[in-house]
């Protein structure tokens, strides 16, 4: 289980980017929190990774409060983020991006490659290109791989739809409910792509202007109305 | 072409000092983006490890106490830079202004500290025999030992520091927390213990060059204040944060030195020299090789 309880946070003193987030995520589970430009995503993202002090409350993982941590412990609990921008390493090859966390966790590397060119094989093919160099999907797909081959427990998604050609976007979810799966892998999905996300999901929240303003289940019975219920 | 090889001889060994010099700060400088003004300090500490060693082993020199000399040299360099990081750089990394003017202040507590251990007359120290002869290629020309040697040993240098930084996984581990720092956190690497080595081993780097430099003559509180300038240009030719940049800057400097050294004075000459990196430095601000990819343009 992942808990957020009462969490506020911003980049001023005056005012705050979220207000009072309350959210539970089930173990093994995909909630998706959807919403606008600007009401709070990525805020939200970059406070539960450590990247931006929370100002209240707390955030349980594995039932310890990592609101305080920084980003480094944070990761070693095993929580991995695919920022948005993708944030890879210019300056470093596809294969160097794709192995430094594991050569930080002295993982097998060998395993790694296997297991990351197995979700992507495209990336084999380019694997001595510098990250720098990539297209936005590619560099989006190492992204992913770079975030899977280090064996997290959670994984927090800043719009993995974002600038990604449809077939590409549907291979992506597809491969995101095979982690949560296969891997025993909780998942935070962060999307602007309402009817992608929410037909991934176990449940959803939605954001606006900073605070959650609707949440549920998402079943097979309510994914329709659920999707034609939120206008972005 | 007679009197060409010395010259080129004279540029190649001024270019290998140089670099030797410049390489720990390109990396200081480049990596982490703090300007390390008591850099020449750690040269100093380097030239002082020879003396040092002689104090101990006797004068008499050998390829035994220039190893212990390397040695040493790296390990109080390294040593010294690390709790510098430790206690005033750390504390410093978001204000460029301020850490120039700090690590002035350090340059200028270790030049004294330099004259009340060791007074300030300057020191001789020893070296194997052998590299105070030459090679006599023709009757007029002699190539001495000590440069060739300091030639190979900068190109050594460099492949270790090449290989150190772009084939190992700690120098990825260097290199990723330099390219973005929050990402390299976020996989799991402590930024703090990166920075902290990424100065000290700049400031090691340093060191080794001091050895070399007191292989050529007397050193003194102030040797490292003669380099840093060169220093410097070198770092700023080459472009800042890459190894290619700063063997491109310290082999042009080095080598166009001796040839206008030739037809104007040695003043004269690092004003043209000057000139001549600002003439570049207009048409190349980022100096001339300077790191690129998709995501800044
Ligand atoms: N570095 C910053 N400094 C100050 N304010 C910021 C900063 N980054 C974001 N904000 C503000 O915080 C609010 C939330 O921004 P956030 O980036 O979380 O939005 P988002 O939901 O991720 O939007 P998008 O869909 O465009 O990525 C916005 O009003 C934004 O202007
Ligand atoms: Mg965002």
């Amino acid at each position: 289980m992942f808990e957020i309880k009462n969490l506020t946070a911003g980049y001023s003193n005056e005012s705050s980017a979220i207000h009072n987030i309350n959210i539970s995520i089930p173990k093994n589970e995909i909630c998706s929190i959807v919403g606008s430009n600007g009401a709070g995503k990525t805020t939200l993202l970059k406070s539960i990774m450590g990247l931006m002090p929370s100002k209240s409350g707390e955030i349980i993982f594995d039932g310890q409060d990592i609101s305080k941590l920084d980003s480094e412990a944070i990761s070693q609990l095993g929580v991995a983020y695919v920022p948005q921008g993708r944030m890879i390493f210019p300056y470093l090859s596809v294969e160097e991006n794709l192995l430094l966390g594991c050569e930080v966790r002295k993982m097998n590397l060998k395993k790694a490659l296997e297991i990351g060119y197995d979700y992507f094989p495209d990336l084999k093919e380019i694997r001595k290109r510098k990250g720098g160099m990539l297209s936005g999907g590619q560099q989006q797909q190492l992204a992913i791989a770079r975030m899977l081959v280090i064996d997290p427990k959670m994984i927090l998604l800043d719009e993995p739809a974002e600038g990604i050609q449809p077939n590409v976007v549907q291979e992506i979810g597809r491969i995101l409910q095979k982690i949560a799966l296969d891997l025993n892998v909780t998942v935070l999905l962060v999307e602007q792509f309402v009817s992608f996300a929410i037909n991934l999901s176990q449940s959803y929240y939605f954001l606006q202007g900073g605070e959650i303003t609707k949440e549920s289940r998402v079943t097979k019975d309510n994914v329709h109305s659920i999707v034609k219920s939120i206008k972005l | 072409m007679g009197d060409f090889i010395p010259f080129l001889f004279n540029g190649l060994s001024i270019s290998s000092i140089l670099l030797l010099t410049a390489i720990g700060l390109s990396i200081v400088f480049g990596m982490m983006g703090v300007i390390n003004f008591a850099h020449g300090e750690f040269i100093m500490i380097g030239c002082y490890s020879s003396y040092i060693v002689s104090l101990v082993l006797g004068s008499e020199g050998s390829w035994l106490t220039l190893l212990l000399a390397f040695i040493l040299s790296f390990i109080l360099s390294f040593g010294i830079g690390y709790l510098i990081e430790r206690l005033v750089i750390r504390k410093l990394y978001a204000r460029p202004l301020d850490s120039i003017l700090a690590t002035w202040g350090i340059s200028l507590i270790l030049q004294q500290l330099a004259r009340n251990i060791f007074g300030s007359n300057n020191v001789d120290a020893p070296m194997p025999k052998i590299l105070s002869k030459g090679w006599e290629v023709t009757e007029d020309i002699t190539l001495p030992f000590n440069r060739i040697f300091i030639i190979l040993f900068a190109v050594l240098v460099c492949l270790f520091v090449y290989y150190f930084i772009y084939k190992t996984p700690k120098g990825r581990i260097l290199q990723a927390v330099m390219q973005n720092r929050s990402m390299a956190s976020c996989i799991g690497i402590n930024t703090k213990k990166a920075d902290a080595f990424t100065f000290s081993f700049g400031c090691g780097l340093a060191g080794i060059a001091g050895i070399c430099i007191s292989m050529l003559g007397s050193v003194g509180p102030s040797t490292g204040q003669n380099y840093i300038i060169d220093t410097f240009l070198v770092v700023i030719l080459g472009g800042i944060g890459g190894l290619r940049g700063t063997i491109l800057g310290a082999l042009l400097i080095g080598i166009s030195s001796p040839f206008i050294e030739n037809f104007t004075t040695s003043s004269m000459a690092k004003v043209i020299i000057l000139s001549l990196v600002l003439i570049v430095l207009h048409y190349k601000p980022q100096g001339l090789s300077p790191m690129k990819d998709r995501t800044i343009d």
